[in-house]
């Protein structure tokens, strides 16, 4: 949510991360110091073969006499040099030609991409067997099969990263400015693609370990008397049935190699997702903060001294209390930050769930909606509309059973009468070739039409209140003039009780009865549309606001820019009877904090 | 898509190879309709990578060292002898006379004789290929059936950070069974359910129970990764707008699950999946070879001992050719499943 004040990425230690690291680096200790202590017992013949475990030899030996233990650790050193060197050449490689093809030419860029996606389909293993197979079997011909084969499936990956990053506004005047196309890559693509690179390279040196040591299974890799873990597997799976100890060793070394990998891979991506690390607060709850006289008992909504927390107790909320009644139009402005979304959604009860929300009372009608309702009840008492048409709709589904799934889900319609009432509901409102636009999926459809459709579609179930969280904002000027109108009918014909959310108090003032103006979480002002219309407005705040409205009449008037810190919140010009008078202070928030 | 997302290799396969990701529609064209210009555009990339493949194969295999026709006279054969079948073989012509015969050949059907054995090279492929298939078909349906409920129920258990422990154990599990190689894992499976419980076979393709092994061992680690990739999406589809305005027509969560945030999983379930096949089909190598199963990837390691050029390029051909039909396929799906992925309008 914008409204939360989120400090820098920070990178985050996670359980996996940390274990990963750990056991990578007990394998690279093995891989230094097996080699200098143990290669005599690894590799020295001795009479003692195939032999179960001793306390001379703690995992039995092998055809020849080595100790089988010892092998697994000395083998250690290979498979992380051939690993690494893999890793290292394919990301290499890879990272070179996906940010080289992006400052090629236009039709060599589309010819080499196409070869990497052909490449990129071919199955892996059979390729790098090909290529094995045409270096001659051995330690570096497996390195190399293994690295040109994993080339393309990362060449595509830099490739599309850099692709989102090239068509960035800075790369672009770098390119106008003539900054040399190396100097672009070094400085402005991998910085910007060092993160996922990194996460990628983890997980590319897993596939690369179990890989090389398939090739090394097969025989196509490590050849005697090397070994690594995949060609000391290969000589114990052969033994599984008389000396299974054989085989155990290396099967773990290599799976706490790639294990560990993995891990560090899962967890440098999780480190630095921004949407991880959040904690879970309490749900809904009613809180024993004193009723405000705000709330008025008689109307339809009644929401009492309502605060909305973070996880770790920041307010974002701070002791709303409002009334909507039957038929009324209430207008909720300000800012982005001002509480005002958190308001709406909470009414909703569709909040994100680790914010944690309270207040004295809040309900619709008789509904409480502190306590968990009844779906259907919910479903259709509240209609609500958002601001965004393009993101709200599912982009996967038809129109039609979107904007009917309330009907037939809730109410128990068939599909036909759902959507015969819904074709009947939108060409009401003059939308063209209904019965077409039930069968299109959202892209098909403008943002403007979208956002009629969905209005119309809150209308079939006949609620009691429509919530609206910027319902404009998304759309062309002369769209919103529509949609506007609409919502303007729908109050006049069916009497439909509206909160009406928009940090634009030109498009509150034309539609709504009250006005709230909120900021920082709190109530500033409560106006009614004759007062705001007749510019009679307390608050500076308010008034700061409608003076940043452009409108056409006032074209003269110097245009004014908005900022909080210019006034003094605290004071509100909420004019409560409780406290009888203009200017009350942040009491409730103070005890509600607390 | 912001880039933090982008996360894994296996979000990074998927999300490159998205359709409509690097397609640019052709402007201009007239459109009869969605698919018409799929088709049209699609027809040129499925054209150009057979080319590729067939001229890359032609010109790789006979890098592979050491002459085809020793390995076909025997290793007493004299020089002369040995001559003689490389003439027969027509190894002793100018390569593009080689390929432009090969290349004939193979409009017909043709892919050549072997030259270890006296039989043709789509009589073995055909032989082959059914045991291979099999394999991969069953494989690719347990892995879906497995791994995507599997991931959208831990991706909606732990959404938004929630339940530490299942996220962590899902990440430990998942990773342990795709670190272990799949031919230790199927020789385990062999000595549990063959050797221990005598309850399947080993080896062989004998009976429908032969199947469950080698499948089962195919299976375990592309379940893995799909698993967390659809984990990883559902997380991310959770998030969306789209899901809030179903949440606000409170639909019980099978609904809400299934029907609005299924569809959006699936172009990268699938589209990871269709890779995942070609490579099963490529990839069963491992798995063949454990339980001494009779399919191609067994045929293909025996053939580039053999030198046998004709059955390694004949089979490098097939599985190319069936991983570039599989591609194609799952764009289609995915353009029956979400129609913005046949490229046009939205790209994002």
């Amino acid at each position: 949510m914008a409204e939360i004040a989120r400090p820098r990425r920070r990178f985050r230690w996670t359980t996996g991360l940390i274990v990963g690291i750990v056991m990578m680096s007990i394998m690279v200790l093995t891989a230094i110091l097996a080699p200098m202590f143990l290669t005599e017992a690894a590799e020295k013949l001795t009479p003692q073969a195939s032999q179960g475990p001793s306390p001379e030899h703690w995992l039995g030996t092998d055809d020849f006499g080595r100790d089988v233990l010892a092998r697994s650790l000395v083998a250690t050193r290979l498979t992380l040099l051939m690993t690494a060197a893999t890793t290292a050449i394919a990301v290499v490689a890879g990272i070179a030609i996906g940010t080289a093809v992006w400052l090629a030419p236009r039709r060599i860029r589309a010819a080499v991409l196409r070869v990497i996606e052909a490449a990129v389909a071919y199955p892996s293993l059979i390729f790098s067997l090909l290529i094995a197979a045409i270096l001659g079997q051995g330690t570096w011909s497996a390195v190399l099969a293994i690295s040109i084969a994993s080339i393309p499936a990362f060449a595509r990956l830099t490739a599309n990263m850099a692709a989102s990053i090239s068509q960035r506004n800075y790369v672009s005047t770098a390119r106008l400015l003539g900054v040399s196309g190396p100097h672009i890559i070094t400085r402005h693509l991998l910085p910007n693609m060092a993160e996922p690179l990194l996460v990628l390279t983890a997980t590319v040196f897993a596939t690369t370990l179990i890989d090389l040591s398939s090739l090394s299974f097969i025989g196509l890799g490590v050849q005697n008397p090397e070994y690594d873990f995949g060609r000391l597997l290969n000589e114990g799976l052969v033994n599984i049935y008389s000396q299974p100890l054989q085989a155990v060793m290396p099967s773990i070394m290599i799976t706490i190699t790639g294990l560990s990998a993995m891990l560090i891979g899962d967890g440098l991506a999780a480190a630095t997702d921004p949407r991880g690390g959040r904690k879970f607060g309490s749900l809904r709850k009613a809180s024993e903060v004193p009723a405000s006289l705000r709330a008025d008992a008689e109307a339809l909504v009644e929401v009492d001294n309502l605060t909305v927390t973070t996880p770790s107790g920041l307010p974002l909320v701070k002791g709303v209390s409002l009334s909507i009644h039957a038929g009324e139009v209430v207008g909720l402005v300000g800012e982005s930050g001002s509480g005002k979304s958190l308001t709406a959604m909470s009414i909703a009860g569709l909040l994100p769930e680790e914010l944690g929300v309270s207040a004295k009372t809040m309900r619709l009608g008789e509904l409480n909606l502190l306590k968990k309702n009844n779906p259907r009840e919910l479903a259709t008492s509240i209609g609500l509309v958002y601001q965004d048409p393009g993101t709200s709709f599912n982009p996967a589904l038809r129109i039609g059973s979107q904007l009917t799934e309330v009907s037939r889900v809730h109410l128990g319609q068939s599909r036909g009468t759902a959507f015969g009432r819904m074709i009947k509901a939108l060409a009401d409102i003059r939308i063209t070739q209904p019965e077409k636009r039930m069968k299109q999926h959202p892209h098909e459809l403008s943002g403007g039409m979208l956002q009629r459709a969905m209005i119309a579609s809150t209308l079939v179930t006949d609620p009691r209140l429509i919530i609206a969280d910027e319902p404009t904002t998304a759309l062309d000027v002369t769209v919103q003039a529509d949609v506007l109108r609409q919502f303007r009918t729908i109050n006049r014909e069916m009497g439909t009780a509206m909160l009406f959310i928009s940090h634009d108090i030109g498009v509150v003032q034309a539609l709504c009865d009250k006005v709230i103006v909120m900021n920082g979480g709190k109530i500033l002002e409560r106006l009614t549309g004759e007062e705001l219309a007749a510019g009679k407005v307390k608050h500076p705040y308010t008034k700061a606001l409608l003076a940043a409205t452009p409108s056409i009449a006032e074209r003269k008037a110097e245009l004014v820019t908005v900022s909080a810190k210019d006034f003094a919140l605290d004071e509100v010009f909420d004019d409560d009877p409780a406290t009888g008078g203009h200017v009350t202070t942040s009491r409730t928030v103070e005890e509600t904090a607390k | 898509m912001t880039e933090p997302t982008m996360l894994s290799k296996e979000v990074q396969i998927l999300e490159s190879t998205a359709p409509g990701a690097t397609k640019r529609p052709r402007g201009g064209a007239l459109s009869l309709s969605p698919w018409a210009d799929y088709a049209f555009r699609r027809a040129g990339g499925v054209l150009l990578s057979v080319v590729l493949l067939v001229v890359v194969t032609f010109f790789m295999v006979p890098l592979i060292p050491g002459d085809p026709a020793v390995a076909v006279a025997g290793a007493d054969a004299t020089t002369e002898q040995i001559e003689a079948i490389r003439n027969s073989l027509g190894l002793n012509d100018p390569l593009y006379v080689q390929f432009i015969s090969y290349v004939g050949g193979l409009f017909t059907g043709d892919l050549g004789e072997s030259f270890a054995y006296s039989t043709s090279v789509s009589q073995i492929i055909a032989t082959k290929l059914p045991f291979t298939a099999e394999l991969a078909v069953l494989g690719i349906i347990l892995v879906l059936l497995v791994s995507v409920p599997a991931g959208m129920l831990v991706g909606i258990l732990t959404r938004g950070g929630r339940k530490k422990w299942l996220d962590v154990s899902f990440g430990m599990l998942t990773g342990f069974f795709q670190a272990v190689p799949q031919y230790v894992v199927s020789t385990m499976l062999v000595v549990v359910f063959a050797i221990i419980l005598k309850v399947l076979p080993a080896a062989g393709a004998a009976s429908l129970s032969a199947l469950i092994l080698p499948v089962i061992g195919l299976s375990i680690a592309p379940i893995c990764s799909i698993a967390r990739v659809v984990r990883r999406e559902t997380s991310t589809v959770l998030e969306q707008d789209y899901l809030r305005t179903a949440r606000g027509w409170r639909l019980p969560s099978v609904r809400l699950y299934a029907r609005h945030a299924l569809p959006n999983l699936l172009t990268t379930a699938l589209t990871l999946a269709g890779l995942i096949l070609a490579g099963m089909l490529g990839g069963a190598i491992i798995v063949e070879n454990v339980f001494n199963w009779p399919g191609l990837g067994r045929e293909i390691v025996t053939a580039i001992v053999n030198k046998d050029y004709p059955v390694i390029q004949g089979i490098i051909l097939v599985l190319g050719f069936l991983a570039i039909v599989l591609n194609l396929l799952v764009d289609v799906i995915l353009g029956l499943i979400d129609p913005r992925t046949l490229g046009g309008k939205s790209n994002g």
